[in-house]
C-alpha cells in the first residue's frame, strides 16, 4: 500500500488516460473540446498530486517497488516540469488541431501516455524501469508524429524517427545488458556501488552504447539526423509537445544512469559525452545559420542546446547535475513559447513554416513580436532573459571542473548561434509584412496564457535565484 | 539613488510602450521627456553629495540577488564611474529632444529603446559587481540593436547585426574570464575581490586578452574598429548620439575597472602593446577621417581617433614602474569631453540631415547664408573637436599628451600631438567645405535656420564645451582619489 500511494501520480495519470480514451467514444465531434479539457485537466490533477508527494523539497529519497522507482527532489522537480509544459503545449495546440483535423481523442491519449512515459522515466531507480518508461514514450511519439497519416513528409518524419529511434532504443538496451553483465544488477545503487570492482572493458563497452542511447533521445550530433526532419515533418502542435516535455525528460534519463548509477566511472563517460556536446554546439549552431524553416531553424538550436545541457552533465557533480537541470527547465519553458507562437499562429492563418512568414510581425502585432524577442535572446543566452543564466551556470560548470577550454568553445559556439536568433528578430522587427492582411491574432486566454509563460522568461531571467536554488536543493536531495 | 538612476528611464520606457499605438505619439514624447528629465535630476545629488577625500565606492547598495553563485545586486560609484551616469543621464535628455518630430516611424517604440538603453547603460557604470555589469552591458546590445535595425538608414539590417555580433564576440570571452575569476577568488563576483586575487603571469595574460577583446571592441580601437563607422552611419541621430558620446566610454571605464587593476602585471607587460595600438588609431584613422565624403562617417572615425587618446593615456606608465595618474586621468578628461563634443556634432548632422536627407559634405555648400546660428554653433563644436584650447577637447588631449612627455615617453607624447594637427585638418576641412562658400544648389537656399528645440539643445552642450574647457577643476577633483589609487593597484604586482 505504501509503495503504491508513492506511485499515485503515475497510477492517476494512467488511470485518467484510459478513462479518457474510452469515454472519447461516446464525445461527439464537435465536442471534442471536452475530451480536451479533460486532457489538460488529467495533466495539472497529476501535477498536483507530485506537488503534495514532494513539495517542499528536503523529505529524504523513498524507494518502491523493491528498488524500480525512487521518489527524490530531482524526480520532482522533472515531474513538474514535464506535466506543466505538457498541459501548456496542450492548450496552445486546441486551434491547431481543430484546424487541421487532428483533434481526437488518440491525440489526446497518446499525449498522456507519452508523459506517463516521462514520469516514469523521472523516477526511475533501475535501468529496466528507465527503459520501460523511454519506450512509452517513444512509442507514443512515433504515433503522435504519424498522427496526420495523409501528409507525406510526416509520415516520413515518422518512419525515419521509428527506424532510428528504434535502433537507439537497442543500443540502450544492450548498453544496459553490458553493465548488467560487468555490475550483476540493474538496479542503479547496485550499478553504484558494484562499479569499482566491476571489469573496466565492459564497463567501458556498456558506457559507449548507454551513451549513444542516451545522445539519441536528446538529438544531438552525431545521433541528431533524426531531429530537424521530425520537427519540420510533424504537425507544429506535435513538435511542440516533442520539443519541451521529451526534452527535460531525456534529461532525466541522462541523468538517472549517469549520476544515480554510472557516476563512479566518470572519467570515462564524461569525455565520450564531451566529444558529442561540443559537436553538438558547433554542428548544431552552424547548421541552423542556413535553415529557411523555421521548424527546422529551431531543431538545430535545439541540438546546439541539448548539447549545452550536456556540458553540466559533463562537469558531474551535484553542481554539475544541478546547473544541468537548471538549462532543462529553462529550456523547456524557452521552447515553449518560440513554438508555442508558431502554433499559435498557424492555428488561423497560413501554416507559419519559414522564418520569412514572421516577417513584419512587429508591424501586424506588437507583443507576439515581443514575447518571441525574448523567445530568441533567451535561446541565444543574452542577458536579463533567463537562457543567459542556464549558459552562465552550465559554463560555470564546467570552468570549476576545469574545463576553461570547453567554455570557450562553448561561448565561440554561441556567438555564430546568435547570429540565427538575431535574423528571426531581425525578420520581425526590420521587415515589413507582405500582405496588408490583418493577422488572425490568438485568442484572448491563449494570448494571456503565452504572454505569463513569455514574461517568465524575462521575469525569470531578472530574479533567477527562486529557480535556480529550486534546481540545486533538488540536486542534493536525492 | 543609483537605482532610481537606473530603474527610472527603464520603467519610463516600458511605460512609454504601452502606449504603443501610433496616435498617441505625442503622449510617448511627453513621457519620455519627462523621464529623461527626472531620471537626470535623480543623478544631481551623485555630485553634490559625493566625497572627493575617499576612493571608496559611494552611494552604495547592496542586496543578495542570486545567492548560489554569491552574486549581489551591488551598486556604488567612485570618482571614475560618477561622471559617467551623470553624463549618460544628460545625455538621454539630448536624444529625446533630438528625436522629437523628427522620428515618425513608431515613435514609442523609438523612446522606449532610448529610456531603456540609458537605465541600463548606467547600471552597467555604476555595477560593482561583475555579474551585474555583464547583464547591463549585454543587455543593452538588445536596444541598440533594435535601434539601429528599425530607425537606422539604407544598409541598417548589416550594421545591426555586425553590431551586435561584434560585441557580443567580445563579452563572451569575458564572460568566461569573470567565471574564471570566479573560480580562483573562491566564489566572488565582487570586483573589489577580483581586485586582491594573486594570479599567474600566464593566467593575467590570457585574461587581459579576454578583457581586453571585449573592451578593445566596444572602445573601438583599431583594428577591431570596423564596425563603428557603419554602425554609427546607420543609426538614427539618437543611436549615434548614444553610441559615441556613452556606449564607447563603456569600453574604456572597462579598462579601469577591470583590465588595469585586475591583471597589472600583465598591463604593464603590455603597455607598449596597446599604446602602438592606440597611436595607429589616433593617427591613422586620423587620416582615414581626413578623405571621408560622409559627415556622420568622418565623426565616427573621428570618435575612434580621440579615443585612441583615451587608451594611450591609460597606458601610459614611466619605465621600470607606473609614474602618476596623470594620464588616466587625461584619458578620463577626453572621454567626458568627447561625450559633449561627439554628441554634440552627430546632433548637428542630424540636424542639416532632417532638413535635406544627406550627409554627404559634396551636396552641402554655403549653409553659413541661410543657417547662420547653427554655422556658429557648428564652428565651436568642430573648434571642441580639433582640439582648440578654452574648449572641452584641449583639456583631455593636453594632459595625456603631458603625461607622455613627463613619463619619459617623448616621441609617444609627439606622435600624439600630430593628431592635434589632423584633426584640426578634418573638422575644419568638412566644416569649411559644409558651412562656408557660396550656395551650392537650391535645396541649401531653401534651407530654414535652427528651430528653438534645436538651438537650445545645441545652446545647452556650448556652454558645457566651453565650462569644461575653461574651468576643469570640478571634473578632475572629483576623480582625484580614485585615480590614485587605481594606480597604487597597478604599481603592486600580483604574481
Amino acid at each position: 500500500m505504501q509503495d503504491l500511494s508513492l506511485v499515485l501520480p503515475e497510477i492517476v495519470l494512467l488511470a485518467l488516460a484510459c478513462i479518457i480514451l474510452i469515454s472519447d467514444l461516446f464525445v461527439s465531434r464537435n465536442q471534442k473540446w471536452f475530451t480536451f479539457a479533460c486532457g489538460i485537466g488529467a495533466l495539472l490533477w497529476t501535477a498536483a498530486f507530485v506537488f503534495q508527494l514532494g513539495m517542499p523539497l528536503g523529505a529524504p529519497p523513498e524507494i518502491a517497488f523493491a528498488g524500480l522507482t525512487v521518489i527524490d527532489g530531482v524526480g520532482t522537480i522533472l515531474k513538474l516540469t514535464i506535466l506543466i509544459s505538457a498541459a501548456i503545449a496542450l492548450s496552445y495546440s486546441w486551434n491547431y488541431l481543430k484546424k487541421h483535423g487532428l483533434d481526437n481523442g488518440e491525440y489526446i491519449a497518446l499525449t498522456l501516455l507519452g508523459t506517463l512515459g516521462m514520469l516514469v522515466m523521472a523516477s526511475s531507480a533501475n535501468m529496466l524501469t528507465s527503459y520501460l518508461g523511454l519506450e512509452l514514450l517513444s512509442l507514443s511519439m512515433y504515433a503522435l508524429v504519424a498522427l496526420k497519416r495523409d501528409d507525406k513528409i510526416a509520415t516520413e518524419a515518422a518512419m525515419k524517427y521509428f527506424v532510428l529511434g528504434a535502433l537507439a532504443s537497442g543500443l540502450l538496451l544492450f548498453g544496459m545488458s553490458v553493465i548488467y553483465g560487468a555490475t550483476g544488477s540493474l538496479s542503479l545503487d547496485t550499478i553504484f556501488a558494484a562499479l569499482g570492482t566491476a571489469n573496466k572493458t565492459a564497463v567501458a563497452l556498456g558506457l559507449i552504447f548507454i551513451a549513444a542511447g542516451v545522445a539519441f533521445k536528446l538529438g544531438v550530433v552525431p545521433f541528431h539526423m533524426w531531429v530537424p526532419d521530425v520537427y519540420n515533418g510533424a504537425p507544429t502542435a506535435v513538435t511542440l509537445f516533442l520539443g519541451t516535455a521529451p526534452k527535460v525528460a531525456a534529461f532525466a534519463l541522462a541523468y538517472r544512469l549517469f549520476s544515480d548509477a554510472l557516476s563512479p566511472a566518470i572519467a570515462d563517460w564524461s569525455i565520450i559525452l564531451a566529444v558529442i556536446a561540443i559537436l553538438s554546439v558547433v554542428v548544431g549552431n552552424i547548421v541552423a545559420i542556413s535553415q529557411t524553416n523555421i521548424k527546422r531553424m529551431l531543431a538545430y538550436s535545439a541540438i546546439a542546446n541539448m548539447g549545452f545541457l550536456l556540458f553540466g552533465v559533463i562537469a558531474g557533480g551535484k553542481e554539475g547535475f544541478a546547473a544541468a537541470l537548471f538549462y532543462a527547465v529553462t529550456y523547456a519553458i524557452t521552447g515553449l513559447v518560440s513554438i508555442g507562437i508558431l502554433v499559435l499562429l498557424s492555428a488561423r492563418d497560413v501554416e507559419f513554416d519559414n522564418i520569412d512568414d514572421l516577417k513584419g510581425l512587429n508591424a501586424r502585432s506588437p507583443w507576439l513580436a515581443f514575447l518571441m524577442l525574448l523567445a530568441m535572446f533567451s535561446l541565444a543566452g543574452i542577458p536579463p532573459t533567463l537562457g543567459f543564466w542556464a549558459k552562465l551556470s552550465v559554463i560555470e560548470a564546467v570552468v570549476n571542473a576545469g574545463y576553461v577550454w570547453i567554455a570557450v568553445v562553448a561561448v565561440m559556439a554561441s556567438l555564430v548561434g546568435a547570429f540565427y536568433y538575431l535574423r528571426v528578430v531581425k525578420v520581425m522587427y526590420f521587415g515589413e509584412p507582405d500582405s496588408g492582411a490583418a493577422l488572425a491574432l490568438p485568442s484572448r486566454g491563449e494570448t494571456l496564457l503565452l504572454s505569463v509563460n513569455g514574461l517568465a522568461i524575462l521575469a525569470l531571467g531578472m530574479l533567477p535565484s527562486a529557480l535556480l536554488s529550486l534546481c540545486v536543493k533538488a540536486i542534493q536531495n536525492s | 539613488m543609483l537605482s532610481l538612476a537606473i530603474w527610472i528611464p527603464i520603467i519610463g520606457g516600458l511605460a512609454v510602450m504601452t502606449t504603443a499605438r501610433d496616435k498617441n505619439a505625442n503622449l510617448a514624447r511627453w513621457i519620455s521627456l519627462v523621464t529623461a528629465l527626472v531620471g537626470f535630476a535623480v543623478t544631481i545629488p551623485l555630485y553634490t553629495g559625493f566625497d572627493t577625500s575617499t576612493a571608496a565606492l559611494q552611494f552604495v547598495e547592496k542586496f543578495a540577488w542570486i545567492e548560489r553563485y554569491s552574486v549581489n545586486y551591488y551598486l556604488g560609484v567612485d570618482g571614475i564611474s560618477m561622471w559617467f551616469v551623470m553624463l549618460n543621464s544628460f545625455i538621454t535628455i539630448f536624444v529625446v529632444i533630438a528625436g522629437w518630430v523628427v522620428v515618425e516611424k513608431k515613435p514609442s517604440q523609438y523612446f522606449a529603446a532610448f529610456l531603456i538603453m540609458s537605465g541600463l547603460i548606467n547600471g552597467a557604470f555604476a555595477a560593482a559587481d561583475a555579474v551585474l555589469f555583464y547583464v547591463f552591458f549585454e543587455a543593452m546590445l538588445i536596444p541598440m540593436y533594435l535601434i539601429i535595425g528599425v530607425w537606422g538608414g539604407q544598409n541598417r539590417v548589416y550594421a545591426a547585426l555586425k553590431f551586435f555580433l561584434y560585441t557580443l564576440l567580445g563579452s563572451l570571452l569575458m564572460l568566461v574570464a569573470l567565471l574564471y575569476l570566479h573560480n580562483v577568488s573562491g566564489g566572488s563576483f565582487e570586483i573589489a575581490q577580483f581586485h586582491k586575487v594573486p594570479l599567474a603571469m600566464n593566467a593575467q595574460i590570457l585574461l587581459f586578452v579576454a578583457f581586453f577583446l571585449a573592451f578593445a571592441v566596444k572602445v573601438p580601437m583599431w583594428p577591431v574598429h570596423t564596425w563603428l563607422p557603419d554602425a554609427h552611419v546607420e543609426a538614427p541621430t539618437g543611436g549615434s548620439v548614444v553610441l559615441a558620446a556613452i556606449t564607447l566610454k563603456l569600453g574604456a571605464y572597462g579598462f579601469l575597472r577591470f583590465i588595469l587593476p585586475i591583471v597589472p602585471d600583465a598591463s604593464r607587460y603590455l603597455a607598449p602593446f596597446v599604446i602602438t595600438v592606440s597611436l595607429i588609431a589616433i593617427v591613422y584613422i586620423g587620416f582615414v577621417a581626413l578623405v571621408q565624403t560622409d559627415m556622420k562617417k568622418l565623426i565616427a572615425y573621428s570618435s575612434i581617433s580621440h579615443m585612441g587618446f583615451v587608451t594611450l593615456g591609460f597606458f601610459l606608465f614611466a619605465p621600470g614602474g607606473v609614474g602618476s595618474g596623470l594620464g588616466i586621468e587625461g584619458g578620463l578628461m577626453q572621454m567626458i569631453s568627447h561625450g559633449f563634443i561627439s554628441g554634440a556634432m552627430f546632433l548637428c548632422v542630424g540636424v542639416l540631415y532632417d532638413r535635406m536627407q544627406t550627409r554627404n559634405i559634396a551636396d552641402y555648400g554655403g549653409v553659413v547664408n541661410t543657417m547662420p546660428k547653427f554655422a556658429a554653433l557648428m564652428m565651436l563644436f568642430t573648434m571642441a573637436n580639433a582640439g582648440l584650447p578654452g574648449t572641452s577637447g584641449f583639456i583631455g588631449e593636453f594632459t595625456v599628451t603631458l603625461a607622455a612627455v613627463k613619463q619619459g615617453m617623448f616621441w609617444v607624447g609627439a606622435a600624439a600631438a600630430l593628431t592635434l594637427i589632423l584633426g584640426a585638418a578634418y573638422s575644419l576641412w568638412m566644416y569649411k567645405r559644409v558651412i562656408f562658400g557660396d550656395i551650392a544648389n537650391d535645396q541649401v537656399r531653401a534651407l530654414t535656420d535652427v528651430t528653438p528645440r534645436e538651438f537650445w539643445m545645441l545652446v545647452v552642450l556650448a556652454v558645457c564645451v566651453l565650462a569644461m574647457g575653461i574651468y576643469p577643476a570640478p571634473f578632475t577633483e572629483v576623480m582625484h582619489k580614485s585615480v590614485e589609487e587605481l594606480i597604487t593597484h597597478v604599481a603592486r604586482t600580483k604574481i
